[in-house]
C-alpha cells in the first residue's frame, strides 16, 4: 500500500455552537424540560456541542406551529413553494463544504463521502422536489391533489442530511408543513438546515426541527395533529409505529431495514464486481439499509473473486473520517460498534470464517475493520440479521435459480446486486428478485428522480421520483 | 304401482375454494345460510384456521407462476371470467336476489355491471405498468426504469353487502396485477362467492389464485391479518373493531394495508385504480450505459 501524507479537510469552516435549543415556528427556542444531550464526533469521542431535548409539550408546541404554518403553506401558489425551495437547494450548494464537514464531524463518515456523496444528492433533491411544487397537477394524482398537512418525520444518523432531504423536500413541495426529529447521534446538520431555513426566509411554522431520542420521536408519531408520518430506521421501530397507527387515520410510510444479496454470476467482470462488493458494503462503512451485506458468488469463481476481494481489502484506508484519502470513516455511535461486534462474535461462534485485512484501529472512536465472513449458511445469524456495519456474510450458489431462492431467503425486500454481463440473465434476474431496487453491475446508487424502498419487512412507500410524491398527498 | 309424487329437487352443497379444489371444511362445521326474508337456502361450510392456512400455502403455491404469466395472459383470464359468469347470468340473478332481498330485475343489473367490472379490470392488466411505471433521467450514465410489481399474497376480507358485485370489485383488482388472494366471502350471503368459484375453477384461472373461504370473518380475519406468509390485507369488509385488531397484527409483517372505506361504498361508482395499487410494489432496476 502507498503510503499517503495526511490531507485533512480543515474543520474551520463550520461554527458549533456550544448549544442548541429546538427550532420552533422559525425561532430558536428553549426545551420545557431541563434534559440535554451531548452529541459526539465518534471518530474522536469528543463533546461537539448539547442539544436540547424534546419533550411531549415541545412536541405539542412544534406540531401546533406546523398546524398553523399549514393553511398558508398549503394555499400558497406552487410557483412560490417551488421558489423556497430552489432557494434552499442553492444555499445547501453554497454551503456544501461546511455542511460536509459537519456532517462527517457528527456522524463519522468520510469527508470523500460527504463532500461527494451526500451534499450533491442533498441539493439535488431539494432542486427535483422545488421542480414538482408547481406541476402535481401533472404528476398522476388526480386534476387538484391535495396535502395531507402537518408530516411527522423520524430519521436515521446514517445518512442525517440526506435523510432529512428525502423527508423534507417532497413534504413541502406537496405543500405539507414538517416536524422533524434527527436521530439522536446525529442532530447537527438538521439544525444547520434550520438556519438554512431562516436563510431562505421561510414563512415559520413550516419546517419545526426537534431533537431527542425514542421518546421524542414517538410523541411526534403519535400525536394527534400529525396527518402524515414518515419514518427510516430499523424494522423493528418501524413495526412498532405501524402497529401504534393501526386504525388511525395517519398517512405512514416506513423506510426500513435491508439485507440485501450482492449476486455475483461467474461471467461477471471481476474487477468491476469486486469494487461493486466493496461499495456496496464498506461504502458509509456499511452503515447503509441497502447494502449488499449478502456476497453471493458463483463456486465457480468464488476462490478467484475472494482473492481479488482480500486483496482490494488491504488497500482500503481507515482512519480519520476528515481526512480526503480515507475509506473507512468511523462507526457511529459505541452502541452500534457493540451490535456489530455481537453479531461478529456470533458469525465466528456459529462457524462461519472471519477475516479483517491488517489494519491498524486508531486509539479514540469507535472503529470496526472492514470484515469478511467466508462459509457463511443461510442459518447465520449474520446472513439472516442486519448487522449495519462493515460486515460482509459471503455464500455461494450453482444455478440462477439458487441464487434467487438465496436471495430472496430474507424477510426484507429493499435491494439487491447482480453482476453478469448476460442480458438476458440479468433481466430474467431482476425479474425474480423481490427486491425494491435491482442494482445490475453497479451498486448503491442513488437519485432523486428515482424512486428507493422496500418490499416486505422492508417497508412501504417510495421515496424520489414521481413515486415519492404519493407519501404526501391525499391520494 | 305408487302414485306419481312431485320430484324432490337436489341441493346443492356449498363447500370452500381452495388450491383450484372444493374440500369441505377440515374442522366439519358448517352454517346455516338464509335468505334476506329468514327462508333456508343452504348449508356452507364454516372455515377454520387450518383451512384459512391451507388457503394461504395455496396462494403462495400459485403466486410465482400467476405473477409470472404474461399481463396479455391474466388479462384474457379475466375476460374468459366474465364470459362464463354471463353464461350463468340468470343462476347469479336468481342468488343475488336471495341474499340480498332485491328484485329480480335490480339482481340482473347487479350481475351485469359484476361482468362489466371484470372486463374493465381485465383491459388494465397490460395498461397498469405504463400508467404507474416510470423511465427515471437519473443524473449519470445509467438506465433507470420503475415498474409496479405484485404484493404478493393478499387477504381480502370481502365486503358483507354486494355478494356479487362487492366480491368481483375486490378480488379483480388484486389478481389482475399479479397477486394471489385469499378472500373471507360475506358472511350473511356466501353463497354466490362460492357460484363464483365454479366460475373460477372453469375460466383457465391457475388453482390458488383465488382461494375462497366461507364462515365468519371475525374469526378468521385475524389469523389471515397475523399470518407471516401474507403479504397484504385488504380489509373492506372487516367492521371497525375488526379491522383494527387486523391492522394492529397486520403489522408484524409490515403488511400492505387497504383499510375499510369511512363511507358506504358505492359499488357501481367507478372503482379507480386505487383497489390495484394498494397491492403493488415499485421495483427499480439500474445499469450502467456504457461501452
Amino acid at each position: 500500500m502507498f503510503e499517503y501524507a495526511p490531507a485533512p479537510e480543515s474543520r474551520d469552516i463550520v461554527d458549533i455552537r456550544p448549544s442548541y435549543g429546538l427550532f420552533i415556528n422559525g425561532e430558536w427556542v428553549e426545551p420545557q424540560g431541563e434534559e440535554r444531550h451531548k452529541t459526539v464526533n465518534p471518530a474522536t469521542e469528543e463533546v461537539l456541542a448539547e442539544v436540547a431535548w424534546a419533550g411531549e409539550a415541545d412536541v405539542d408546541r412544534a406540531v401546533q406551529a406546523a398546524a398553523k404554518a399549514f393553511p398558508v403553506w398549503s394555499a400558497m401558489p406552487g410557483a412560490e413553494r417551488a421558489k423556497y425551495l430552489f432557494r434552499i437547494a442553492r444555499i445547501i450548494q453554497e454551503r456544501a463544504r461546511e455542511l460536509a464537514v459537519l456532517e462527517t464531524l457528527d456522524n463519522g463518515k468520510p469527508i470523500r463521502e460527504s463532500r461527494d456523496v451526500d451534499l450533491p444528492l442533498v441539493a439535488a433533491h431539494f432542486f427535483y422536489y422545488a421542480g414538482w411544487a408547481d406541476k402535481l397537477s401533472y404528476a398522476g394524482f388526480g386534476p387538484d391533489p391535495r396535502p395531507l398537512g402537518v408530516a411527522g418525520q423520524v430519521i436515521p444518523w446514517n445518512f442525517p442530511l440526506l435523510m432529512l432531504a428525502w423527508k423534507i423536500a417532497p413534504a413541502l413541495a406537496c405543500g405539507n408543513t414538517v416536524v422533524l426529529k434527527p436521530a439522536e447521534t446525529t442532530p447537527l446538520t438538521a439544525l444547520a438546515f434550520a438556519e438554512i431555513c431562516r436563510q431562505a426566509d421561510l414563512p415559520p411554522g413550516v419546517v419545526n426541527i426537534v431533537t431527542g431520542a425514542g421518546e421524542t420521536g414517538a410523541a411526534l408519531v403519535n400525536h394527534p395533529g400529525v396527518d402524515k408520518v414518515a419514518f427510516t430506521g430499523s424494522t423493528e421501530v418501524g413495526r412498532l409505529i405501524a402497529r401504534s397507527l393501526a386504525g388511525i387515520r395517519k398517512k405512514l410510510t416506513l423506510e426500513l431495514g435491508g439485507k440485501a444479496a450482492n449476486i455475483v454470476f461467474e461471467d461477471a467482470p471481476l474487477d468491476q464486481a469486486v469494487e461493486g462488493i466493496v461499495n456496496g458494503i464498506f461504502f458509509n462503512q456499511g452503515h447503509v439499509c441497502c447494502a449488499g451485506s449478502r456476497l453471493l458468488v458463483q463456486e465457480s469463481v468464488a476462490a478467484d473473486l475472494l482473492e481479488a476481494l482480500k486483496r482490494r481489502l488491504g488497500t482500503l484506508r481507515l482512519g480519520d473520517p476528515l481526512d480526503k484519502n480515507t475509506d473507512i470513516g468511523a462507526i457511529n455511535s459505541a452502541e452500534q460498534l457493540a451490535k456489530i461486534r455481537e453479531l461478529s462474535e456470533a458469525g465466528e461462534a456459529e462457524g462461519a470464517e472471519r477475516w479483517s485485512p491488517a489494519c491498524p484501529i486508531p486509539d479514540r472512536g469507535y472503529w470496526f475493520p472492514p470484515t469478511v465472513f467466508t462459509g457463511v449458511a443461510q442459518s447465520h445469524r449474520i446472513a439472516r440479521e442486519e448487522i449495519f456495519g462493515p460486515v460482509l456474510s459471503v455464500l455461494t450458489f450453482r444455478t440462477p435459480a439458487e441464487a434467487v431462492e438465496k436471495a430472496n431467503n430474507t424477510p426484507y425486500g429493499l435491494s439487491a446486486g447482480v453482476w453478469t454481463e448476460k442480458g438476458s440473465l440479468m433481466l430474467w434476474m431482476a425479474s425474480r428478485l423481490r427486491a425494491g431496487v435491482v442494482w445490475s453491475n453497479t451498486f448503491n446508487r442513488f437519485d432523486p428522480t428515482s424512486p428507493f424502498g422496500g418490499y416486505k419487512e422492508s417497508g412501504y412507500g417510495r421515496e424520489g421520483g414521481r413515486h415519492g410524491l404519493e407519501a404526501y398527498l391525499a391520494v | 304401482m305408487s302414485e306419481r309424487t312431485e320430484r324432490l329437487s337436489v341441493r346443492k352443497t356449498y363447500k370452500l375454494f381452495i388450491g383450484g379444489a372444493f374440500p369441505r371444511s377440515e374442522s366439519g362445521r358448517s352454517y346455516v345460510v338464509t335468505s334476506s326474508k329468514g327462508d333456508f337456502l343452504a348449508n356452507a361450510a364454516r372455515a377454520s384456521r387450518k383451512d384459512a392456512r391451507d388457503a394461504v400455502s395455496a396462494a403462495r403455491k400459485a403466486f410465482p407462476g400467476w405473477s409470472g404469466a404474461t399481463a396479455y395472459n391474466r388479462g384474457q383470464i379475466l375476460y374468459r371470467i366474465a364470459e362464463m359468469l354471463e353464461g350463468r347470468r340468470a343462476q347469479f340473478a336468481a342468488e343475488v336476489a336471495d341474499a340480498d332481498g332485491v328484485s329480480a330485475k335490480k339482481a340482473g343489473e347487479l350481475v351485469d355491471a359484476a361482468v362489466d367490472r371484470l372486463v374493465w379490470y381485465a383491459g388494465w392488466s397490460d395498461k397498469i405498468g405504463a400508467v404507474l411505471g416510470s423511465a427515471n433521467p437519473v443524473a449519470g450514465p445509467y438506465f433507470n426504469l420503475s415498474s409496479p410489481e405484485p404484493t404478493g399474497v393478499v387477504a381480502v376480507v370481502a365486503p358483507q353487502a354486494g355478494p356479487l358485485l362487492g366480491l368481483v370489485s375486490v378480488i379483480a383488482p388484486v389478481i389482475v396485477t399479479g397477486n394471489t388472494c385469499v378472500v373471507v366471502a360475506s358472511e350473511r350471503a356466501p353463497l354466490p362467492a362460492i357460484t363464483l368459484a365454479e366460475v373460477l375453477a372453469t375460466s383457465d384461472l391457475p388453482g390458488g389464485v383465488v382461494n375462497i373461504l366461507t364462515g365468519s370473518a371475525a374469526e378468521m380475519a385475524p389469523w389471515l391479518a397475523g399470518h407471516m406468509d401474507v403479504n397484504g390485507v385488504d380489509l373492506t369488509g372487516a367492521g371497525p373493531e375488526l379491522a383494527v385488531t387486523c391492522e394492529e397484527l397486520a403489522a408484524e409483517n409490515l403488511k400492505r394495508v387497504l383499510r375499510p372505506p369511512a363511507d358506504r361504498v358505492d359499488w357501481l361508482a367507478d372503482p379507480g385504480i386505487e383497489r390495484m395499487t394498494a397491492f403493488l410494489e415499485t421495483k427499480t432496476v439500474w445499469h450502467p450505459i456504457g461501452i
